[in-house]
Protein backbone atom coordinates (compact mmCIF):
# COMPACT_ATOMS: atom_id res chain seq x y z
CA UNK A 1 0.00 0.00 0.00
CA UNK A 2 1.30 3.61 -0.55
CA UNK A 3 1.65 5.66 2.37
CA UNK A 4 -1.48 7.96 1.42
CA UNK A 5 -3.74 4.87 1.14
CA UNK A 6 -2.27 3.42 4.77
CA UNK A 7 -2.93 6.71 5.96
CA UNK A 8 -6.28 6.92 4.95
CA UNK A 9 -6.88 3.41 5.84
CA UNK A 10 -5.64 4.17 9.77
CA UNK A 11 -8.10 7.19 9.55
CA UNK A 12 -11.36 4.85 8.34
CA UNK A 13 -10.27 2.58 11.43
CA UNK A 14 -10.39 4.79 13.93
CA UNK A 15 -13.31 6.49 12.45
CA UNK A 16 -16.02 4.84 14.75
CA UNK A 17 -14.36 4.94 17.55
CA UNK A 18 -13.68 8.57 17.59
CA UNK A 19 -16.98 9.66 15.90
CA UNK A 20 -18.51 7.96 19.12
CA UNK A 21 -16.96 9.43 21.14
CA UNK A 22 -17.35 13.00 19.56
CA UNK A 23 -20.75 12.66 20.21
CA UNK A 24 -20.92 11.16 23.54
CA UNK A 25 -17.91 12.56 24.92
CA UNK A 26 -17.12 15.48 23.67
CA UNK A 27 -20.81 17.17 23.27
CA UNK A 28 -21.63 15.93 27.28
CA UNK A 29 -18.55 17.59 29.05
CA UNK A 30 -19.25 20.71 27.13
CA UNK A 31 -22.67 20.22 27.69
CA UNK A 32 -21.64 20.28 31.32
CA UNK A 33 -19.75 23.10 31.35
CA UNK A 34 -22.35 25.27 29.99
CA UNK A 35 -24.76 24.93 32.01
CA UNK A 36 -22.53 25.28 34.73
CA UNK A 37 -22.29 29.01 33.61
CA UNK A 38 -25.93 29.28 33.88
CA UNK A 39 -27.97 30.26 36.77
CA UNK A 40 -30.74 28.60 38.85
CA UNK A 41 -33.87 29.85 40.05
CA UNK A 42 -35.80 27.79 42.63
CA UNK A 43 -39.37 28.43 40.85
CA UNK A 44 -38.66 28.33 36.92
CA UNK A 45 -35.37 26.02 36.80
CA UNK A 46 -32.48 26.53 34.97
CA UNK A 47 -32.21 30.38 33.21
CA UNK A 48 -30.40 31.65 30.30
CA UNK A 49 -27.94 34.00 29.92
CA UNK A 50 -23.78 33.65 30.95
CA UNK A 51 -23.11 34.22 34.84
CA UNK A 52 -20.17 33.23 36.90
CA UNK A 53 -22.43 33.31 40.06
CA UNK A 54 -22.10 29.17 40.80
CA UNK A 55 -18.65 29.31 40.81
CA UNK A 56 -18.66 32.51 43.26
CA UNK A 57 -21.20 30.72 45.24
CA UNK A 58 -19.24 28.20 45.62
CA UNK A 59 -15.95 29.93 46.49
CA UNK A 60 -17.58 32.35 48.73
CA UNK A 61 -19.61 29.89 50.85
CA UNK A 62 -17.76 28.18 54.07
CA UNK A 63 -19.91 25.00 53.67
CA UNK A 64 -18.01 24.28 50.14
CA UNK A 65 -14.68 25.35 51.58
CA UNK A 66 -15.03 22.61 53.82
CA UNK A 67 -16.19 20.53 51.68
CA UNK A 68 -12.87 20.87 49.41
CA UNK A 69 -10.68 20.65 52.73
CA UNK A 70 -11.91 18.03 53.74
CA UNK A 71 -12.11 15.84 50.47
CA UNK A 72 -8.38 17.06 49.67
CA UNK A 73 -6.79 16.03 53.28
CA UNK A 74 -8.91 12.67 53.01
CA UNK A 75 -6.88 12.21 49.24
CA UNK A 76 -3.29 13.05 50.77
CA UNK A 77 -3.49 11.07 53.76
CA UNK A 78 -5.07 7.83 51.42
CA UNK A 79 -2.44 8.64 49.15
CA UNK A 80 0.21 8.53 51.51
CA UNK A 81 -1.28 5.31 53.19
CA UNK A 82 -1.36 3.53 50.20
CA UNK A 83 1.91 4.99 48.71
CA UNK A 84 3.93 3.64 51.84
CA UNK A 85 1.70 -0.01 52.34
CA UNK A 86 1.66 -0.60 47.98
CA UNK A 87 5.32 0.11 47.95
CA UNK A 88 6.42 -2.67 51.10
CA UNK A 89 3.67 -5.02 49.87
CA UNK A 90 5.26 -5.11 46.50
CA UNK A 91 8.87 -5.03 47.46
CA UNK A 92 7.33 -8.41 49.81
CA UNK A 93 6.21 -9.79 46.85
CA UNK A 94 8.75 -9.19 44.64
CA UNK A 95 11.08 -11.10 47.13
CA UNK A 96 8.62 -14.33 46.74
CA UNK A 97 9.02 -17.40 45.51
CA UNK A 98 6.58 -18.91 43.02
CA UNK A 99 3.88 -20.26 43.25
CA UNK A 100 3.47 -18.04 46.10
CA UNK A 101 4.28 -14.81 44.16
CA UNK A 102 1.54 -15.47 41.64
CA UNK A 103 -0.70 -16.97 44.18
CA UNK A 104 -0.48 -13.12 46.49
CA UNK A 105 -0.59 -11.41 43.59
CA UNK A 106 -4.12 -12.12 42.76
CA UNK A 107 -4.60 -11.86 46.38
CA UNK A 108 -3.90 -8.24 46.53
CA UNK A 109 -4.86 -7.41 42.69
CA UNK A 110 -8.09 -9.39 42.32
CA UNK A 111 -10.24 -6.90 44.48
CA UNK A 112 -9.89 -4.29 41.58
CA UNK A 113 -12.35 -6.83 39.76
CA UNK A 114 -14.88 -7.09 42.75
CA UNK A 115 -17.54 -3.61 42.71
CA UNK A 116 -16.54 -1.12 45.15
CA UNK A 117 -19.92 -0.91 46.33
CA UNK A 118 -19.39 -4.85 47.53
CA UNK A 119 -15.74 -4.39 49.22
CA UNK A 120 -17.35 -1.00 50.68
CA UNK A 121 -19.87 -2.68 51.86
CA UNK A 122 -17.55 -5.05 53.96
CA UNK A 123 -15.83 -2.28 55.58
CA UNK A 124 -19.16 -1.32 56.48
CA UNK A 125 -19.97 -4.88 58.34
CA UNK A 126 -16.71 -4.75 59.64
CA UNK A 127 -17.18 -1.07 61.53
CA UNK A 128 -20.58 -1.16 62.23
CA UNK A 129 -23.09 -3.95 62.91
CA UNK A 130 -20.22 -6.63 63.90
CA UNK A 131 -17.47 -3.95 64.91
CA UNK A 132 -15.26 -6.66 63.93
CA UNK A 133 -12.79 -3.92 62.92
CA UNK A 134 -12.39 -2.46 67.03
CA UNK A 135 -12.69 -6.38 68.44
CA UNK A 136 -9.28 -7.42 66.23
CA UNK A 137 -7.81 -4.23 66.58
CA UNK A 138 -8.28 -4.39 70.66
CA UNK A 139 -7.28 -8.01 70.93
CA UNK A 140 -4.06 -6.98 69.17
CA UNK A 141 -3.44 -4.77 71.64
CA UNK A 142 -3.29 -1.88 69.10
CA UNK A 143 -5.74 0.55 70.47
CA UNK A 144 -6.81 0.89 74.25
CA UNK A 145 -10.63 2.10 73.63
CA UNK A 146 -12.80 1.45 70.51
CA UNK A 147 -12.62 3.90 67.43
CA UNK A 148 -15.79 5.57 65.85
CA UNK A 149 -15.01 4.75 62.22
CA UNK A 150 -18.73 4.43 60.88
CA UNK A 151 -19.31 8.09 59.75
CA UNK A 152 -15.80 9.06 60.73
CA UNK A 153 -13.06 10.42 58.18
CA UNK A 154 -11.23 7.67 59.41
CA UNK A 155 -13.60 5.15 58.37
CA UNK A 156 -13.58 6.73 55.17
CA UNK A 157 -9.74 6.50 55.06
CA UNK A 158 -9.38 2.95 55.72
CA UNK A 159 -12.01 1.83 53.43
CA UNK A 160 -10.92 3.97 50.46
CA UNK A 161 -6.98 2.91 51.28
CA UNK A 162 -8.17 -0.79 50.61
CA UNK A 163 -10.10 0.27 47.58
CA UNK A 164 -7.11 1.71 46.34
CA UNK A 165 -3.54 0.21 47.60
CA UNK A 166 -3.80 -2.56 44.43
CA UNK A 167 -3.39 0.53 41.92
CA UNK A 168 0.16 1.73 43.53
CA UNK A 169 1.07 -2.38 44.06
CA UNK A 170 0.62 -2.73 40.40
CA UNK A 171 2.78 0.46 39.50
CA UNK A 172 5.93 -0.21 41.74
CA UNK A 173 5.73 -4.00 41.06
CA UNK A 174 5.79 -2.61 36.93
CA UNK A 175 9.20 -1.09 38.19
CA UNK A 176 10.45 -3.82 40.39
CA UNK A 177 10.54 -5.81 37.14
CA UNK A 178 13.05 -4.00 35.77
CA UNK A 179 15.64 -3.70 38.53
CA UNK A 180 18.65 -5.76 37.45
CA UNK A 181 18.98 -7.98 40.08
CA UNK A 182 22.32 -7.74 40.22
CA UNK A 183 22.12 -4.24 41.99
CA UNK A 184 20.83 -5.33 45.13
CA UNK A 185 23.41 -8.55 45.19
CA UNK A 186 26.31 -5.65 45.04
CA UNK A 187 24.77 -3.51 47.50
CA UNK A 188 24.42 -6.41 49.59
CA UNK A 189 28.30 -8.09 48.50
CA UNK A 190 29.48 -4.29 49.97
CA UNK A 191 28.45 -5.11 53.43
CA UNK A 192 24.12 -3.26 53.35
CA UNK A 193 22.24 -4.64 55.69
CA UNK A 194 18.43 -5.36 54.39
CA UNK A 195 16.62 -1.91 55.55
CA UNK A 196 19.66 -0.18 53.63
CA UNK A 197 19.29 -1.73 50.51
CA UNK A 198 15.76 -1.05 50.55
CA UNK A 199 16.03 3.06 51.89
CA UNK A 200 19.46 3.36 49.35
CA UNK A 201 18.97 0.95 45.95
CA UNK A 202 15.18 -0.28 45.99
CA UNK A 203 13.09 2.90 46.94
CA UNK A 204 14.77 5.02 45.00
CA UNK A 205 14.75 2.84 41.33
CA UNK A 206 11.01 2.04 42.08
CA UNK A 207 10.40 5.67 43.10
CA UNK A 208 8.66 6.38 39.16
CA UNK A 209 6.57 3.84 39.99
CA UNK A 210 5.71 4.47 43.61
CA UNK A 211 5.09 8.67 42.20
CA UNK A 212 2.99 7.65 39.31
CA UNK A 213 1.29 4.77 41.46
CA UNK A 214 0.57 7.41 44.09
CA UNK A 215 -0.85 10.50 41.60
CA UNK A 216 -3.50 7.97 40.24
CA UNK A 217 -4.41 6.91 43.47
CA UNK A 218 -4.36 10.57 44.52
CA UNK A 219 -7.02 11.29 42.09
CA UNK A 220 -8.89 8.31 42.25
CA UNK A 221 -9.35 9.41 46.39
CA UNK A 222 -10.24 13.15 45.11
CA UNK A 223 -13.21 12.13 43.42
CA UNK A 224 -14.57 8.67 45.42
CA UNK A 225 -17.99 8.42 45.26
CA UNK A 226 -19.35 5.30 47.07
CA UNK A 227 -16.92 4.42 49.80
CA UNK A 228 -17.25 7.99 51.26
CA UNK A 229 -21.16 7.99 50.57
CA UNK A 230 -21.46 4.76 52.01
CA UNK A 231 -18.98 4.96 54.96
CA UNK A 232 -19.10 8.52 55.33
CA UNK A 233 -23.08 8.84 55.61
CA UNK A 234 -25.21 11.22 54.64
CA UNK A 235 -23.13 14.61 56.89
CA UNK A 236 -19.99 13.71 56.09
CA UNK A 237 -19.81 15.29 52.44
CA UNK A 238 -16.87 15.11 50.17
CA UNK A 239 -17.29 16.85 46.82
CA UNK A 240 -18.35 14.15 44.70
CA UNK A 241 -21.15 13.41 47.32
CA UNK A 242 -21.64 17.63 47.23
CA UNK A 243 -22.70 17.29 43.53
CA UNK A 244 -24.58 14.26 43.53
CA UNK A 245 -26.57 15.95 46.56
CA UNK A 246 -27.17 19.18 43.87
CA UNK A 247 -28.06 17.23 41.05
CA UNK A 248 -30.76 14.60 42.80
CA UNK A 249 -31.97 16.28 46.38
CA UNK A 250 -31.80 19.85 45.51
CA UNK A 251 -31.98 19.75 41.67
CA UNK A 252 -29.55 22.81 41.42
CA UNK A 253 -27.87 21.51 38.12
CA UNK A 254 -25.68 24.19 37.64
CA UNK A 255 -24.09 24.17 41.10
CA UNK A 256 -23.81 20.63 40.80
CA UNK A 257 -22.21 20.89 37.42
CA UNK A 258 -20.16 23.65 38.34
CA UNK A 259 -18.96 21.35 41.11
CA UNK A 260 -18.10 18.96 38.55
CA UNK A 261 -16.10 21.20 36.31
CA UNK A 262 -13.69 22.12 39.12
CA UNK A 263 -13.08 18.56 40.42
CA UNK A 264 -12.62 17.71 36.31
CA UNK A 265 -9.98 20.85 35.80
CA UNK A 266 -8.02 20.12 39.31
CA UNK A 267 -8.29 16.26 38.28
CA UNK A 268 -6.60 16.82 34.57
CA UNK A 269 -4.25 19.44 36.19
CA UNK A 270 -2.73 16.96 39.07
CA UNK A 271 -2.37 14.31 36.56
CA UNK A 272 -0.78 15.93 33.57
CA UNK A 273 1.61 18.33 35.52
CA UNK A 274 2.75 14.93 37.64
CA UNK A 275 3.30 13.09 34.57
CA UNK A 276 5.12 15.86 33.48
CA UNK A 277 7.45 16.45 36.64
CA UNK A 278 8.12 12.54 36.61
CA UNK A 279 8.62 12.32 33.33
CA UNK A 280 11.22 14.84 33.32
CA UNK A 281 12.64 14.04 36.53
CA UNK A 282 13.14 10.36 36.23
CA UNK A 283 13.96 10.76 32.29
CA UNK A 284 17.53 8.55 33.29
CA UNK A 285 15.32 6.06 34.63
CA UNK A 286 12.86 5.80 32.15
CA UNK A 287 16.02 5.64 29.27
CA UNK A 288 17.82 2.91 31.12
CA UNK A 289 14.90 0.55 31.40
CA UNK A 290 14.45 1.26 28.04
CA UNK A 291 17.43 0.26 26.87
CA UNK B 1 17.44 -13.67 45.00
CA UNK B 2 17.20 -12.15 48.30
CA UNK B 3 14.51 -13.41 50.37
CA UNK B 4 12.08 -11.48 53.10
CA UNK B 5 13.29 -11.53 56.41
CA UNK B 6 10.42 -12.70 59.17
CA UNK B 7 9.21 -8.28 59.77
CA UNK B 8 8.68 -8.17 56.30
CA UNK B 9 6.89 -11.71 56.27
CA UNK B 10 4.57 -10.38 59.44
CA UNK B 11 3.98 -6.94 57.60
CA UNK B 12 3.09 -9.69 54.72
CA UNK B 13 0.40 -11.63 56.49
CA UNK B 14 -1.34 -8.16 57.92
CA UNK B 15 -1.46 -6.76 54.75
CA UNK B 16 -2.86 -9.67 53.04
CA UNK B 17 -5.31 -9.53 56.14
CA UNK B 18 -6.65 -6.18 55.50
CA UNK B 19 -6.95 -6.67 51.79
CA UNK B 20 -9.21 -10.15 52.09
CA UNK B 21 -11.00 -8.88 55.99
CA UNK B 22 -14.36 -7.30 54.07
CA UNK B 23 -14.44 -9.78 51.34
CA UNK B 24 -14.36 -12.58 53.87
CA UNK B 25 -16.72 -10.52 56.57
CA UNK B 26 -19.33 -10.38 53.60
CA UNK B 27 -19.43 -13.78 52.47
CA UNK B 28 -20.13 -15.01 56.43
CA UNK B 29 -22.36 -13.02 56.74
CA UNK B 30 -24.61 -14.00 53.90
CA UNK B 31 -25.24 -16.97 55.42
CA UNK B 32 -25.80 -16.41 59.20
CA UNK B 33 -29.38 -17.90 59.99
CA UNK B 34 -30.93 -14.70 61.64
CA UNK B 35 -33.25 -11.66 60.77
CA UNK B 36 -30.11 -9.32 61.10
CA UNK B 37 -26.32 -8.73 60.53
CA UNK B 38 -24.54 -11.19 62.78
CA UNK B 39 -21.81 -13.71 62.18
CA UNK B 40 -23.01 -17.15 61.95
CA UNK B 41 -22.19 -18.44 65.79
CA UNK B 42 -24.43 -21.48 65.52
CA UNK B 43 -24.98 -22.93 62.30
CA UNK B 44 -24.87 -21.57 58.57
CA UNK B 45 -28.36 -21.12 56.40
CA UNK B 46 -29.12 -20.08 52.98
CA UNK B 47 -32.09 -18.36 53.50
CA UNK B 48 -30.66 -15.10 52.76
CA UNK B 49 -29.72 -16.03 48.89
CA UNK B 50 -33.28 -17.47 48.68
CA UNK B 51 -34.73 -14.41 50.02
CA UNK B 52 -32.87 -12.76 46.79
CA UNK B 53 -35.26 -15.28 44.77
CA UNK B 54 -38.32 -13.40 46.34
CA UNK B 55 -36.71 -10.11 45.52
CA UNK B 56 -37.94 -9.14 41.98
CA UNK B 57 -35.61 -5.62 42.46
CA UNK B 58 -32.39 -7.32 42.38
CA UNK B 59 -33.56 -10.05 39.88
CA UNK B 60 -34.62 -7.35 37.52
CA UNK B 61 -31.13 -5.21 38.14
CA UNK B 62 -29.38 -8.46 37.61
CA UNK B 63 -30.71 -8.96 34.38
CA UNK B 64 -29.99 -5.64 33.83
CA UNK B 65 -26.68 -5.41 34.61
CA UNK B 66 -25.88 -8.56 32.23
CA UNK B 67 -27.77 -7.51 29.40
CA UNK B 68 -26.05 -3.73 29.69
CA UNK B 69 -22.66 -5.42 30.38
CA UNK B 70 -22.75 -7.44 27.15
CA UNK B 71 -24.26 -4.95 24.78
CA UNK B 72 -22.01 -2.24 26.10
CA UNK B 73 -18.88 -4.76 25.45
CA UNK B 74 -19.62 -5.92 22.67
CA UNK B 75 -19.70 -2.21 20.95
CA UNK B 76 -16.68 -1.35 22.75
CA UNK B 77 -14.96 -3.87 21.52
CA UNK B 78 -16.21 -3.75 18.14
CA UNK B 79 -14.96 -0.19 18.26
CA UNK B 80 -11.45 -0.94 20.00
CA UNK B 81 -10.57 -3.51 17.57
CA UNK B 82 -9.97 -1.61 14.18
CA UNK B 83 -8.70 1.77 15.63
CA UNK B 84 -6.20 -0.43 18.03
CA UNK B 85 -4.91 -1.84 14.37
CA UNK B 86 -4.82 1.64 13.20
CA UNK B 87 -2.76 3.16 15.93
CA UNK B 88 -0.87 -0.29 16.13
CA UNK B 89 -0.14 -1.23 12.70
CA UNK B 90 0.24 2.34 10.85
CA UNK B 91 2.49 5.50 11.39
CA UNK B 92 0.03 8.53 10.27
CA UNK B 93 -0.52 12.25 11.62
CA UNK B 94 -2.39 12.67 14.85
CA UNK B 95 -1.83 8.90 15.84
CA UNK B 96 -0.65 9.48 19.68
CA UNK B 97 -3.39 12.06 19.82
CA UNK B 98 -6.01 9.56 18.31
CA UNK B 99 -4.45 7.21 21.44
CA UNK B 100 -4.72 10.02 24.31
CA UNK B 101 -7.94 10.83 22.75
CA UNK B 102 -9.65 7.02 23.04
CA UNK B 103 -7.68 6.68 26.50
CA UNK B 104 -8.83 9.71 27.94
CA UNK B 105 -11.75 8.58 29.90
CA UNK B 106 -9.41 6.73 32.23
CA UNK B 107 -8.85 10.04 33.33
CA UNK B 108 -12.23 12.03 33.64
CA UNK B 109 -13.99 10.90 37.25
CA UNK B 110 -17.05 8.76 36.99
CA UNK B 111 -19.03 11.33 39.22
CA UNK B 112 -18.16 13.80 35.87
CA UNK B 113 -19.07 11.91 33.57
CA UNK B 114 -22.19 11.38 35.68
CA UNK B 115 -22.96 14.85 35.57
CA UNK B 116 -22.33 15.33 32.19
CA UNK B 117 -24.35 12.59 30.70
CA UNK B 118 -27.35 13.37 32.97
CA UNK B 119 -27.76 17.14 31.68
CA UNK B 120 -26.61 15.59 28.14
CA UNK B 121 -29.18 12.97 28.23
CA UNK B 122 -32.22 15.07 29.58
CA UNK B 123 -31.58 17.34 27.13
CA UNK B 124 -31.52 15.05 23.77
CA UNK B 125 -34.20 13.03 25.69
CA UNK B 126 -32.95 9.73 26.15
CA UNK B 127 -32.32 10.13 30.12
CA UNK B 128 -33.11 6.70 32.29
CA UNK B 129 -33.23 4.94 29.04
CA UNK B 130 -31.10 1.81 28.55
CA UNK B 131 -29.37 2.74 25.07
CA UNK B 132 -28.49 5.95 26.74
CA UNK B 133 -27.04 3.32 30.00
CA UNK B 134 -25.38 1.31 27.03
CA UNK B 135 -23.64 4.75 25.37
CA UNK B 136 -22.42 5.66 28.67
CA UNK B 137 -20.54 2.37 29.16
CA UNK B 138 -19.52 1.49 26.13
CA UNK B 139 -17.40 5.81 26.79
CA UNK B 140 -15.87 4.40 29.97
CA UNK B 141 -15.16 0.78 29.16
CA UNK B 142 -13.84 1.35 25.51
CA UNK B 143 -10.15 2.38 26.85
CA UNK B 144 -10.36 -1.03 28.68
CA UNK B 145 -10.84 -2.57 25.91
CA UNK B 146 -8.58 -0.67 23.33
CA UNK B 147 -5.53 -0.93 25.85
CA UNK B 148 -5.57 -4.99 25.97
CA UNK B 149 -6.18 -5.18 21.95
CA UNK B 150 -3.33 -2.58 21.65
CA UNK B 151 -1.15 -4.57 23.58
CA UNK B 152 -1.70 -7.74 21.69
CA UNK B 153 -1.71 -5.91 18.17
CA UNK B 154 1.59 -4.18 19.14
CA UNK B 155 3.20 -7.52 20.14
CA UNK B 156 2.71 -8.97 16.49
CA UNK B 157 5.10 -9.41 13.86
CA UNK B 158 3.85 -7.17 11.08
CA UNK B 159 6.36 -9.89 8.64
CA UNK B 160 3.72 -12.88 9.15
CA UNK B 161 0.79 -10.63 7.33
CA UNK B 162 3.41 -9.61 4.06
CA UNK B 163 3.98 -13.35 4.18
CA UNK B 164 0.48 -13.78 3.50
CA UNK B 165 0.10 -11.09 0.90
CA UNK B 166 3.37 -12.47 -0.85
CA UNK B 167 1.11 -16.05 -1.01
CA UNK B 168 -1.56 -14.11 -2.58
CA UNK B 169 -3.58 -13.99 0.09
CA UNK B 170 -6.27 -10.50 -0.24
CA UNK B 171 -6.66 -8.41 2.09
CA UNK B 172 -9.90 -9.74 3.83
CA UNK B 173 -8.08 -13.08 4.19
CA UNK B 174 -5.09 -11.86 6.04
CA UNK B 175 -7.30 -10.04 8.56
CA UNK B 176 -9.53 -13.09 9.12
CA UNK B 177 -7.20 -15.98 8.46
CA UNK B 178 -4.07 -14.17 10.20
CA UNK B 179 -4.39 -10.75 11.65
CA UNK B 180 -7.69 -11.77 13.68
CA UNK B 181 -6.53 -14.92 14.89
CA UNK B 182 -3.32 -13.76 16.58
CA UNK B 183 -5.04 -10.70 18.48
CA UNK B 184 -8.12 -12.91 19.75
CA UNK B 185 -6.58 -13.37 23.41
CA UNK B 186 -6.12 -9.40 23.27
CA UNK B 187 -9.82 -9.13 21.84
CA UNK B 188 -11.30 -11.59 24.52
CA UNK B 189 -10.04 -10.04 27.17
CA UNK B 190 -10.10 -6.35 26.47
CA UNK B 191 -13.68 -7.51 25.76
CA UNK B 192 -13.79 -9.58 29.38
CA UNK B 193 -12.48 -6.52 30.96
CA UNK B 194 -15.11 -4.08 29.61
CA UNK B 195 -18.12 -6.38 30.26
CA UNK B 196 -16.85 -6.46 33.89
CA UNK B 197 -15.93 -3.03 34.18
CA UNK B 198 -19.90 -2.27 32.90
CA UNK B 199 -20.96 -4.81 35.21
CA UNK B 200 -19.21 -3.14 38.52
CA UNK B 201 -19.54 0.33 37.09
CA UNK B 202 -21.76 2.25 40.21
CA UNK B 203 -20.68 5.81 40.27
CA UNK B 204 -21.85 7.25 37.12
CA UNK B 205 -24.88 4.98 36.18
CA UNK B 206 -26.29 6.17 39.80
CA UNK B 207 -26.90 9.48 37.86
CA UNK B 208 -28.13 7.99 34.92
CA UNK B 209 -30.57 4.84 35.81
CA UNK B 210 -33.95 5.71 36.18
CA UNK B 211 -36.06 2.85 37.99
CA UNK B 212 -36.82 1.17 35.29
CA UNK B 213 -33.61 1.07 34.33
CA UNK B 214 -31.58 0.11 38.04
CA UNK B 215 -28.52 -1.45 37.64
CA UNK B 216 -26.96 -4.07 40.22
CA UNK B 217 -24.68 -1.80 41.67
CA UNK B 218 -27.16 0.84 41.77
CA UNK B 219 -29.56 -1.05 43.19
CA UNK B 220 -27.00 -2.56 46.01
CA UNK B 221 -25.80 1.81 46.41
CA UNK B 222 -29.52 2.52 47.09
CA UNK B 223 -30.26 -0.52 49.39
CA UNK B 224 -27.50 -0.12 51.41
CA UNK B 225 -28.17 4.09 52.06
CA UNK B 226 -31.46 2.44 52.98
CA UNK B 227 -30.70 -0.16 55.46
CA UNK B 228 -27.92 -2.68 55.50
CA UNK B 229 -29.12 -6.41 55.79
CA UNK B 230 -27.88 -10.17 55.15
CA UNK B 231 -29.80 -9.68 51.62
CA UNK B 232 -27.43 -7.42 50.32
CA UNK B 233 -24.59 -9.26 52.08
CA UNK B 234 -26.03 -12.46 50.24
CA UNK B 235 -25.91 -10.74 46.96
CA UNK B 236 -22.54 -9.22 47.35
CA UNK B 237 -21.42 -13.00 48.11
CA UNK B 238 -22.92 -13.37 44.74
CA UNK B 239 -20.78 -11.34 43.06
CA UNK B 240 -17.72 -11.96 44.83
CA UNK B 241 -17.92 -16.26 43.55
CA UNK B 242 -19.12 -14.37 39.84
CA UNK B 243 -15.98 -12.48 39.86
CA UNK B 244 -13.50 -15.23 40.74
CA UNK B 245 -14.79 -17.11 37.75
CA UNK B 246 -14.71 -14.66 35.45
CA UNK B 247 -11.02 -14.09 37.08
CA UNK B 248 -9.87 -17.68 36.50
CA UNK B 249 -11.15 -17.31 32.98
CA UNK B 250 -8.85 -14.30 32.55
CA UNK B 251 -5.85 -15.90 34.01
CA UNK B 252 -6.48 -18.68 31.59
CA UNK B 253 -6.51 -16.17 28.61
CA UNK B 254 -3.96 -13.63 29.52
CA UNK B 255 -2.82 -14.33 33.00
CA UNK B 256 -4.17 -11.42 35.54
CA UNK B 257 -0.57 -10.71 36.20
CA UNK B 258 -0.28 -9.16 32.30
CA UNK B 259 -3.59 -7.78 32.50
CA UNK B 260 -2.64 -5.78 34.99
CA UNK B 261 0.41 -4.79 35.00
CA UNK B 262 0.96 -4.86 31.27
CA UNK B 263 3.35 -7.79 31.19
CA UNK B 264 4.53 -11.09 32.57
CA UNK B 265 3.19 -14.26 31.19
CA UNK B 266 4.22 -14.07 27.32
Amino acid sequence: MSSARRRAAAYWLSAPALAVYALFLVVPIASMALISFQNFEFYGGIQPGITLKNYREIFTDSYYWEVFGRTFWIALVVTALCAVLGTFEAIVLHRMANPWKSIFLLVVLGPLLISVVVRTLGWALLFGSTGLANKALLALGLIAEPIAFMYSVTGVVVALTHVLVPFVVISVWASLQRIDPAVERAAVSLGARQPTVVRRVIVPLAMPGILSGSVMVFALAASAFATPAIIGGRRLKVIATAAYDEFLNTLNWPLGASLAVLLLAANVLVLYASNRLIERRYKAVFRESAA
Amino acid sequence: MIRNGPLALVFHALFIGFIVAPLAIVCVVAFTPLGYISLPTDGLSLRWFAAILDNPRFISAFWLSLALGLVSSVIATALAVPAALAVARFHFPGRDAVSAFLLSPLMIPHIVLGVAFLRFFSAVNINGTFSGLVMAHVIVILPFALRLVLASATGMDPAVERAAVSLGAGRFTVFRRITLPLILPGIVSGWLLAFITSFDELTMSVFIASPSTTTLPVRMFLHIQDTIDPLVAAVSALMIAGTLLLMGALDRLVGLERLFVGKGKQ
